[in-house]
């Protein structure tokens, strides 16, 4: 599919996308100014605290977005999933460079005619108000210039914690391996990066010969006030009280679950639904669960004992689904019946080398491990049953690091040779499409990893229609519908929402 | 009595003392010139008067009120101010330069425009030309105009001029030294000029008074002055050159 074409098949949903976006930068943008104005002026007029102040923002400006993200979430009030989180993070990304261009603007007014407006008897009010703001202003733009280009960019992130804007498009291209959604959303942030570029070089131009008189000044920047405040506002008003906030993982699986869930409640309950798909990892959706962000999102049993309780999985699935069911209880939330499929880890190699080393079991990777390369997403090399216990359990020893690298790229990396065996998902349409074959689990290392919807048992009692509907997906999803609709949307590159519906018409219906 | 210096010290906590029991009085109308080396002290004098600075010892006396008394912004708004680089506000026109102060003080737009132009033809730039232009649009010359007019804006009782001729070329210098002696002829305002320069101090001073090494060594008329003999007072008049300067003539 051209890109062209992505775009006019999803005109509506680019467009809130492109609003998310433009609503983020906007929005950080005018916090960090209104935030760092005034402690510029601050710095200037105070050397030794204009230094901390400095050093401040820029160490804030180091820390990378997605761990700024992290360590936003768990936090009372600024954290959680959506739109807040990401403000916060994206306004500290902004202060810096307009905090520093109004220190230099302030600072680099000639002295003689500072030392003109105070002789002649103007109050520091007034010497800031007449005489510095309007010299430092060409500067503050240039400032804000950098800040918004900059927000416009890092914005793209948000989309890892259910902000929304383009990144969603990047997100979901990347858990797809496919090039033209990557595409569809980066093209556009980039576009908007260089109009809003553009649009403040022109006012940063008109302004040089200083010519901003506050008539002028005043109203427009109350106009653009008052829009962002409508927008934002707008952007916040969507969730009510009736309304079920669905949440995924960032994977294709994930997704396709996210909006099956979602389709099944809007098909049997008629509540409005809020998707917030393509969230980053299990931490984020659980964190989400609990303070009540999101209702419903599917976890796998397996993941749900070792990663969010750090206990050991029983190997048989139903006590495995009873202890999950146990320790989720106690956070009031409701495990319900399994869907069916078991998504439990698969180690894979290349088909190609399989047949010649006769690779069948994890077990026989032993006589190669001393010559390969594995590769791991980061959250498989962190957990305790993932990398650590897979080489303790097989006594496996490799000939270089573990490479680290994002879930959806790994697939690919195993294909083009760059590693020579991974951990990915039983479930993997990418399984058959890149020609890799899975190694026994000979000695059951993998515990079981049977997908369960987990809802927030206020829901469910709140809106008791919630369970009905999502009883109906209750054992109706096979291992192998499960890789079709994978496949579906991975390797066809058909619609998330069109493959969804489809499996849902010939589910049978939960009335 | 306008101002009064009474036994005035001036040091910045452990340096040596800029300016040390300095005693001084201008009185109303006139024009002293004070003369010294650079860093000699000059400039301390200017500030202590409209309390851009205050006296660590002694006091200052300005309109019978020492300064410590006085309310900064309301002295400053009294007192006209010209330094050498001038310090125009570059955002703003030659008449929104010269209708600052006047804005300040609350007056009426019409007022105060009508009052931009009266002070623009004065000191030779005619309004319908200058008024809207910006200072980097002007010479050196014209924008040291633009300074005086500036400063004299509320019709101030004192005026201070620090080096206020100093960046010019000599052809210029004279020429806008003429002007400014015209306009003090005219306006009668009171005026303490600093400069390095004797002839200068000698051509528009009333009185002169050589500052040197933190204290005043002579203040008196220019003829009385040309003939001390204290040696401080000879380095100076012996920099002066010997061939009058045009503005003898003028």
């Amino acid at each position: 599919m051209s890109l062209l074409q992505f775009w006019l098949s999803r005109r509506a949903e680019l467009l809130v996308l492109l609003e998310q976006h433009v609503v983020l930068v906007l929005v950080s943008t005018s916090v960090a100014v209104a935030l760092g104005i005034p402690s510029g002026v601050l710095a200037a007029r105070r050397p030794r605290l204009g230094r901390t102040i400095l050093l401040l923002a820029n160490v804030a400006q180091t820390v990378p977005s997605l761990a700024l993200l992290g360590f936003l979430l768990p936090l009372p009030f600024i954290g959680g999933i959506g739109p807040r989180t990401a403000l916060v993070a994206l306004s500290i990304y902004a202060l810096l460079p307009i905090v520093r261009t109004t220190v230099t603007g302030i600072q680099s007014v000639d002295p003689a005619v500072v030392e003109a407006g105070i002789a002649m008897g103007m109050t520091r009010r007034q010497l800031l108000f007449l005489v510095e703001f309007p010299l430092a202003l060409p500067s503050m733009v240039a400032g804000i210039r950098v800040a918004t280009v900059i927000g416009v960019g890092t914005a793209t992130i948000a989309a890892a914690i259910g902000a929304g804007g383009l990144g969603e498009y990047i997100f979901r291209g990347l858990a797809m391996v496919d090039t033209t959604t990557i595409l569809a959303g980066a093209v556009p942030a980039a576009a908007l990066a260089l109009a809003a570029d553009g649009l403040l070089a022109w006012l940063e131009h008109r302004i040089a010969p200083a010519r901003v008189t506050t008539a002028i000044a005043a109203p427009a920047a109350a106009v653009s006030l008052l829009v962002v405040v409508a927008l934002s506002g707008a952007a916040y008003a969507r969730t009510g009280d009736a309304t079920v906030v669905v949440g995924s993982k960032n994977f294709t699986e994930q997704v396709i679950l996210g909006e099956l869930v979602a389709q099944v409640i809007e098909a049997e309950t008629h509540l409005p639904v809020v998707r917030k798909l393509n969230l980053g990892g299990t931490f984020v959706c659980d964190r989400g669960l609990r303070t009540g962000d999101l209702d419903v999102y599917v976890e796998y049993t397996g993941t749900a004992v070792t990663a969010v309780f750090h206990q050991e999985v029983p190997h048989d699935s139903d006590q495995a689904f009873r202890r999950a069911r146990e320790l989720y209880a106690r956070g009031s939330v409701s495990v319900l019946s399994p869907l069916g499929f078991n998504n439990t880890f698969a180690i894979l190699v290349r088909a190609k080398d399989a047949r010649t080393l006769g690779l069948r079991t994890i077990d026989d990777l032993r006589s190669v491990a001393r010559r390969w390369t594995p590769g791991f997403g980061y959250e498989f090399l962190q957990r305790d049953d993932g990398y650590p216990g897979l080489v303790r359990t097989y006594g496996l020893q490799f000939g270089s690091q573990p490479r680290g690298m994002d879930v959806s790229l790994i697939y690919r990396a195993l294909a083009d040779g760059q590693v020579d065996v991974i951990a990915g998902d039983a479930t993997s349409a990418l399984i058959q499409a890149f020609d890799l074959t899975a190694l026994d689990d000979n000695r059951h290392y993998f515990p079981p990893y049977d997908a369960v919807p987990l809802v927030r048992t206020a829901t469910l009692l709140r809106q008791p229609s919630v369970g009905r509907a999502l009883a109906r997906l209750a054992g109706g999803i096979s291992d192998r519908d499960m890789r079709a609709l994978n496949a579906a949307v991975d390797i066809d590159h058909e619609d998330v929402r069109k493959v969804v519906r489809q499996f849902l018409e010939r589910l049978p219906s939960g009335r | 009595m306008l101002v009064r210096f009474e036994e005035v010290g001036f040091r910045r906590p452990g340096r040596a003392a800029v300016l040390d029991r300095l005693t001084l009085s201008v009185q109303s109308g006139e024009v002293l010139a004070i003369v010294g080396r650079s860093g000699a002290g000059k400039t301390t004098v200017l500030k202590l008067v409209n309390r851009l600075l205050l006296p660590t010892s002694g006091t200052v006396i300005v309109e019978g009120r020492d300064t410590r008394e006085w309310d900064a912004i309301q002295l400053r708004r009294r007192i006209g101010y010209v330094i050498q680089d001038v310090g125009l506000f570059p955002h703003m026109t030659v008449e929104e330069n010269i209708t600052i102060v006047p804005r300040l003080e609350r007056w009426p737009a019409e007022r105060a425009r009508t009052r931009a132009h009266q002070l623009l033809e004065l000191v030779g730039l005619p309004p319908q030309t200058y008024a809207a232009r910006r200072p980097h649009e002007l010479s050196g010359g014209q924008r040291q105009r633009v300074g005086v007019a500036r400063a004299l804006a509320v019709d101030p009782p004192i005026l201070l001029m620090d080096e206020p001729f100093g960046a010019l070329d000599p052809v210029t210098r004279a020429e806008v030294r003429r002007e400014f002696a015209r306009i003090q002829a005219q306006l009668h305002t009171t005026v303490i000029i600093v400069t390095h320069d004797m002839a200068e101090a000698c051509i528009l001073g009333q009185r002169l008074a050589v500052i040197d090494a933190a204290q005043l060594v002579i203040c008196d008329t220019p003829a009385i002055v040309a003939d001390s003999s204290d040696p401080r007072v000879r380095a100076f008049i012996d920099a002066v050159p010997p061939t009058p300067t045009p503005d003898r003539t003028a």
